[in-house]
């Protein structure tokens, strides 16, 4: 048993498993960034982020079925619209309880989470549908390792988005007061700052980066209206490793959550089955040695 | 006609009620003083002009009720509220913390030529720009504040005691800029304080506050003259 183990690990085939670890990891990646943004306007997270990428990976789906539109235009109007959807839901949905107690906030965030599937699921139906990827899924060899440029992709479209939400947030005007009136309401209001503005946008520009990430997942698995719920699981696991307040963390997060799975459910016999609990204790072993994750702020208060 | 008019005045936090109508009226150009015992309603007036708590009865400013409005929009009518304990943007930069305060501005070269003019006032903090503000002392973190409205290009500042907890002669150089920036930019000035002493010499016109009303108003020499001013508040 033990020189099976050793018989099958060698050094490329490692290599191999975490190339395709750091893919799926950008799936995993690109929503745990959604769910960071979530918090870091709020302090909340948002259960329903999956089921709102699902929604409009479906409406991206529409736009090329039945409008055959090209997908590098479907794709911008796609993130788009999610955006404008992600700062209706906070204004209309959200605001009531803006102010309420973080666990009246999840249970708002669970109940979105069975809005957007049942909606899914009414409008288009509970059929596996296959969805197209902009790259191909023929191999390349790179230094003697295999993957395909939709892998390349993944990894690639996933630290754009990282590049495109830091530069946003550490340069621009909007992203300034987007981070001052999440951490400083009352004073950026003094300011002149419409706090609650800045929150709907926060939600926006979470629905736009997992509309990305649904777009990113739907041609590996096939569209479906439950096909993010594993994801969000993974991403709650890489925005936890990641220190939950930190954009960059989610990414290595999910990187790191991605190579990880993809070697244990290599290595370790039978291991397929206990991927989702392995999430879990994941979760676990962070929350108890490091609170603040790889890349968090460990809040110490005065009291 | 007074830039700012307050007219009878009442707040409340909840059932009770903090400020029992005031009445008090601010020059366009003045530096005027609110003194007082803590919990007076110093704090409380400041926050019911910036729209923080909520009132009843008449806030004037500029010829337009004000009263009701929600602070952003106070703001908006480039009325500048350092308040209590100075509304730090701790986890940001210097630099972040004084273009919040031009957050709102479209007029770019104006901002740039508002940022050297504050730091003609504040020499010391073009070179500290990039350092986070929760890290700076707290004579720093005042001047911060007191730059950061500056850069609203306000018409009104509110200032909540400037001098709290702060060594003595950083009161003094707060003060003098206090009053430069009066003369200098033309901006009117309300000031609450416990340092009456200081407060007095800077202010034309001062009002004292006694449990949520106006117990005693005047020109602020004539309030260092006044005896029972001397004794409460003055201490000789």
């Amino acid at each position: 048993m033990a020189t099976d183990l050793l018989l099958t690990v060698s050094i490329q085939g490692v290599v191999q498993q975490i190339v395709f670890g750091l893919a799926t990891g950008g799936l995993y990646a690109s929503l745990a960034l959604a769910l960071v943004l979530i918090y870091r306007a709020m302090e909340t997270l948002n259960f329903a982020q999956g089921e709102m990428a699902t929604f409009t990976t479906f409406i991206a789906w529409s736009l090329l079925t039945y409008l055959r539109l090209p997908y590098w235009l479907v794709f911008p109007v796609t993130v788009a619209l999610a955006v404008v959807g992600g700062v209706l839901v906070e204004r209309v949905i959200i605001r009531p309880v803006e102010r309420a107690p973080v666990i009246t906030l999840v249970l708002v965030t669970i109940g979105l989470f069975a809005i957007f599937n049942g909606l899914s699921g009414i409008v288009w139906g509970y059929v596996v549908r296959p969805f197209p990827s902009p790259l191909p899924t023929s191999p390349v060899q790179v230094g003697g390792v295999g993957l395909s440029y939709q892998d390349l992709g993944l990894i690639g479209v996933s630290t754009i988005v990282l590049v495109l939400i830091w530069l946003f947030f550490a340069r621009t005007r909007i992203g300034l007061m987007m981070r001052s009136a999440a951490l400083y309401p009352q004073t950026s209001r003094l300011l002149g700052v419409r706090v609650g503005w800045m929150l709907a946008l926060g939600w926006g520009l979470a629905a736009g980066v997992g509309a990305v990430s649904g777009m990113l997942v739907a041609p590996i698995t096939v569209l479906d209206p439950n096909m993010m719920q594993s994801v969000l699981l993974y991403a709650f696991t890489a925005a936890v490793l990641g220190g939950i307040d930190s954009p960059v963390g989610a990414v290595v997060g999910g990187l790191v959550v991605g190579v990880l799975l993809a070697l244990v459910g290599t290595y370790v016999p039978h291991a397929e089955d206990l991927r989702l609990a392995f999430g879990f204790i994941v979760i676990l072993v962070v929350l108890v040695f490091r609170p603040g994750g790889l890349f968090g702020h460990v809040h110490v208060e005065r009291v | 006609m007074p830039l700012l008019e307050l007219e009878n005045v009442t707040a409340s936090y909840g059932s009770i009620e903090v400020l029992h109508g005031i009445s008090l009226a601010v020059d366009e150009g003045s530096v005027v003083a609110m003194l007082g015992a803590n919990g007076a309603g110093k704090s409380t007036t400041l926050r019911a002009i910036s729209g923080m708590v909520k009132v009843s009865g008449g806030i004037t400013f500029s010829g337009r009720s004000i009263a009701g409005l929600p602070p952003e929009d106070v703001a908006r009518r480039r009325i500048a509220h350092v308040p209590e304990g100075r509304g730090m943007l701790a986890q940001l930069t210097v630099l972040e913390n004084l273009q919040m305060g031009a957050c709102l501005r479209r007029d770019g070269d104006g901002v740039k030529r508002d940022l050297e003019r504050v730091f003609g006032y504040f020499p010391w903090m073009p070179q500290r720009s990039a350092q986070t503000a929760g890290l700076l002392s707290g004579g720093e973190q005042q001047m911060l504040a007191i730059a950061r409205a500056l850069m609203m290009r306000p018409r009104l500042l509110l200032l909540d005691e400037p001098s709290l907890g702060l060594a003595p002669t950083v009161v003094r150089s707060i003060f003098e800029i206090i009053g430069r920036i009066n003369r200098e930019e033309g901006v009117t000035i309300l000031l609450v304080e416990q340092n009456a002493r200081i407060a007095l010499r800077a202010a034309a016109r001062a009002y004292v506050l006694e449990v949520g009303e106006i117990a005693v108003s005047g020109s602020g020499r004539e309030l260092a003259r006044n005896e029972s001013v001397r004794r409460s508040y003055l201490g000789y």
